[in-house]
């Protein structure tokens, strides 16, 4: 199965002046095309910062991420941040779309980034509300939308650059256990139907439940990496 | 495009913030349009009151005049000389004037005065002189009268149509000398020349000083005071190096200093009103960027470029304080317009004390267009530039931050 991201031995550490804080500490780490991961572990484990590094949004203190092959950590921040307009798509736990542009404006945002031209977003902005069931919904603006719809439109928006993952931050955390269920339902059909490569940082056991492969880290290290039968094959 | 369609949309998201930024820029141009053309319009006024109670924009003289104002440096007047003057387009009148100073003298009084010898159609064009009259009838060329001043006919328990002799030297050690039916008399603003002004024809006055065809100097109006120093230079460029050509600011440089006193003053005032707008604008962009540190993180994560992001923010920014200009601009012109027609208008004793010195005591606005322009631009500029601010945040932006709860 193909590599989708390699991370050698990486660290991050904070506050390295007065009382060093190991946010992530040597961690070794591969994630393979079409996995649907969930990194666990209590607050301030490393979920996130491990999450920002293997997204390109920091950098690791020491060892390298390989995305595809390309090592990201030596990237300066202008093509890091256009690596990850074409390679990762991001879903965060809130305030996650432009308040002032429709659910379909949002999605297509990206695209809009990405320069592709105006017929091909139409008709992959059309599929992927089908994809998320908001067809309905493509005129309101966030405001008018539910959480759970909110963050719909945000996977919808992540998947619309064509990514290699995604990589979600918390994504149920704000939401009902419907809406919870609802958009995890979602993301398992993206999963299973496109092979779509989910990475989320999550304590919310609805997530690690669905999660076919679970890490999960205590002090900047994984301390357990379970694969479990895919819950989409049962 | 795009960008600018979610500029435009992002402007709209807090109405507030933005009608804020907005009205601070609104104020701002109106105030500003409003002192400058304020400012403009008194010293247009001021110098109107001076130049046209007696010197005139521009004089000619014979070279030397001005140092050494003896009719000995006069000069012979010449329909060619004026022709020569009035070819210039800038020009619109031309008015003789021979001046020097005599005695007065009526029974057993005698007091010093200038006498000036007029046009008189030609000096009531310039100065409205007739317009000063109080008493009697103003001059007509072929007179042998003097049309005095007020004061100066106090001073000599004179009246009206009451008879005074002039002793003077004339041209080239001549003895002047004369005597004339008092026709008219007009009342001064300046207690200085109110005491000792007498006007005489100038056929009259050239006769009183033996200098038949003789002048001291062409008084002239221009078409555009705001020229008056390129104008000058003009004529004396036309005339040559055996007469000078001064304008008022020349002759009367205190006046000059006055303006440009208090032209800092205002400019003081104009400094604070910039101040109080950067602020308001600034106030509104700390705001701004507070309220939106997560998305503008969250946009960078996603992927959208600082430059990007950066020519958004600008154009938001550009977009409030061009409405703001605009806005500011549109309102602003009917008020100075109306402040031009209906001049501010002082009362009581502060108008008197300006009447005194033969200024009316109002502050009419100055509609030059260039006021609009240029403190709609400067306005402008200032938000262009506090417009920066969020863009260098912008650049100092790290995603990860800004995204921290």
């Amino acid at each position: 199965m193909k590599t989708v991201i390699d991370a050698h031995n990486i660290s991050k550490t904070y506050n390295k002046e007065n009382i060093p804080v190991y946010a992530v500490n040597n961690v070794h780490l591969h994630i393979n095309q079409g996995e649907f991961t969930a990194l666990v572990g209590p607050s301030g484990s490393g979920k996130t910062t491990l999450l920002n590094l293997i997204g390109g949004l920091d950098k690791p203190d020491e060892g390298k991420i390989e995305i595809n092959g390309i090592d990201i950590s030596a990237m300066s921040p202008n093509k890091l941040i256009d690596f990850r307009l074409l390679n990762i798509g991001f879903v965060f736990q809130s305030f996650n779309l432009i308040p002032v542009l429709t659910a379909k404006e949002n999605v297509e945002f990206i695209m809009q980034l990405q320069g592709i031209p105006k017929a091909a977003r139409e008709e992959r902005i059309n599929n992927l509300f089908k994809q998320i069931d908001l067809v309905d919904k493509m005129d309101s603006r966030p405001a008018q939308l539910s959480g759970g719809q909110q963050q719909r439109v945000a996977v919808a928006r992540a998947l619309a650059s064509k990514p290699q993952f995604v990589l979600a931050d918390e994504p149920t955390a704000n939401l009902d256990t419907a809406s919870a269920s609802n958009l995890l339902d979602i993301m398992a059909l993206l999963n299973k139907e496109e092979n779509i490569t989910f990475i989320f940082s999550t304590h919310d056991a609805r997530v690690i439940e669905r999660a076919r492969r679970v890490i999960t880290l205590v002090d900047g290290r994984i301390v357990s990496d379970t694969a479990k039968v895919a819950v989409h094959e049962e | 495009m795009w960008i600018l369609q979610l500029a435009w949309k992002n402007l709209w998201r807090n109405k507030s913030r933005t009608a804020i930024t907005m009205a601070s820029i609104f104020f701002a141009v109106v105030l500003s349009v409003l002192t400058s053309s304020l400012k403009t319009g008194i010293f247009d006024n001021l110098i109107k009151n001076v130049v046209s109670f007696y010197s005139g924009y521009v004089q000619v003289h014979k070279a030397g005049y001005w140092e050494e104002q003896l009719l000995d440096n006069s000069f012979a007047a010449s329909p060619q000389l004026e022709k020569t003057i009035l070819a210039q387009t800038e020009i619109t009148g031309v008015t003789p004037r021979l001046e020097s100073f005599a005695l007065a003298s009526a029974e057993m009084n005698t007091k010093g005065c200038l006498v000036v010898g007029i046009d008189p159609a030609k000096e009531d064009r310039l100065t409205h002189l007739a317009a000063k009259l109080i008493a009697g009838e103003y001059l007509k060329p072929d007179d042998n009268a003097v049309l005095a001043s007020e004061g100066l006919l106090k001073r000599m328990k004179l009246q009206l149509h009451d008879t005074l002799v002039l002793i003077g030297q004339g041209y080239q050690g001549a003895t002047a000398a004369g005597k004339y039916f008092i026709k008219g008399v007009a009342r001064f603003g300046s207690p200085d020349l109110n005491d000792r002004l007498l006007y005489l024809p100038l056929l009259a006055a050239q006769n009183m000083f033996e200098a038949p065809a003789m002048l001291t100097s062409y008084v002239l109006s221009v078409r555009n005071p705001g020229l008056v120093n390129a104008t000058s230079l003009s004529v004396q460029q036309r005339l040559g190096n055996e007469y000078e050509v001064m304008s008022w600011e020349k002759m009367m440089p205190d006046i000059k200093q006055h303006i440009q006193g208090d032209s800092n003053n205002m400019q003081v005032v104009q400094l604070f009103l910039y101040l109080l707008i950067s602020f308001g604008i600034f106030g509104t962009s700390l705001m701004m960027m507070a309220e939106r540190r997560f998305e503008l993180g969250m946009l960078v994560a996603i992927g959208m470029k600082k430059t990007k992001l950066a020519f958004l923010l600008l154009a938001e920014s550009v977009l409030a304080v061009l409405i703001g200009c605009i806005l500011g601009i549109m309102a602003s012109i009917p008020i100075v317009y109306y402040l031009n027609r209906h001049p501010l208008r002082l009362g009581g004793e502060v108008a008197k004390a300006y009447e005194r010195f033969g200024f009316e005591a109002i502050f009419p606005t100055s509609t030059d267009s260039m006021h609009f322009i240029t403190q709609g631009l400067f306005v402008l500029l200032i938000g262009l530039i506090l417009s920066l601010y969020p863009v260098l945040k912008l650049i100092r932006l790290n995603p990860v931050l800004s995204m921290k709860k």
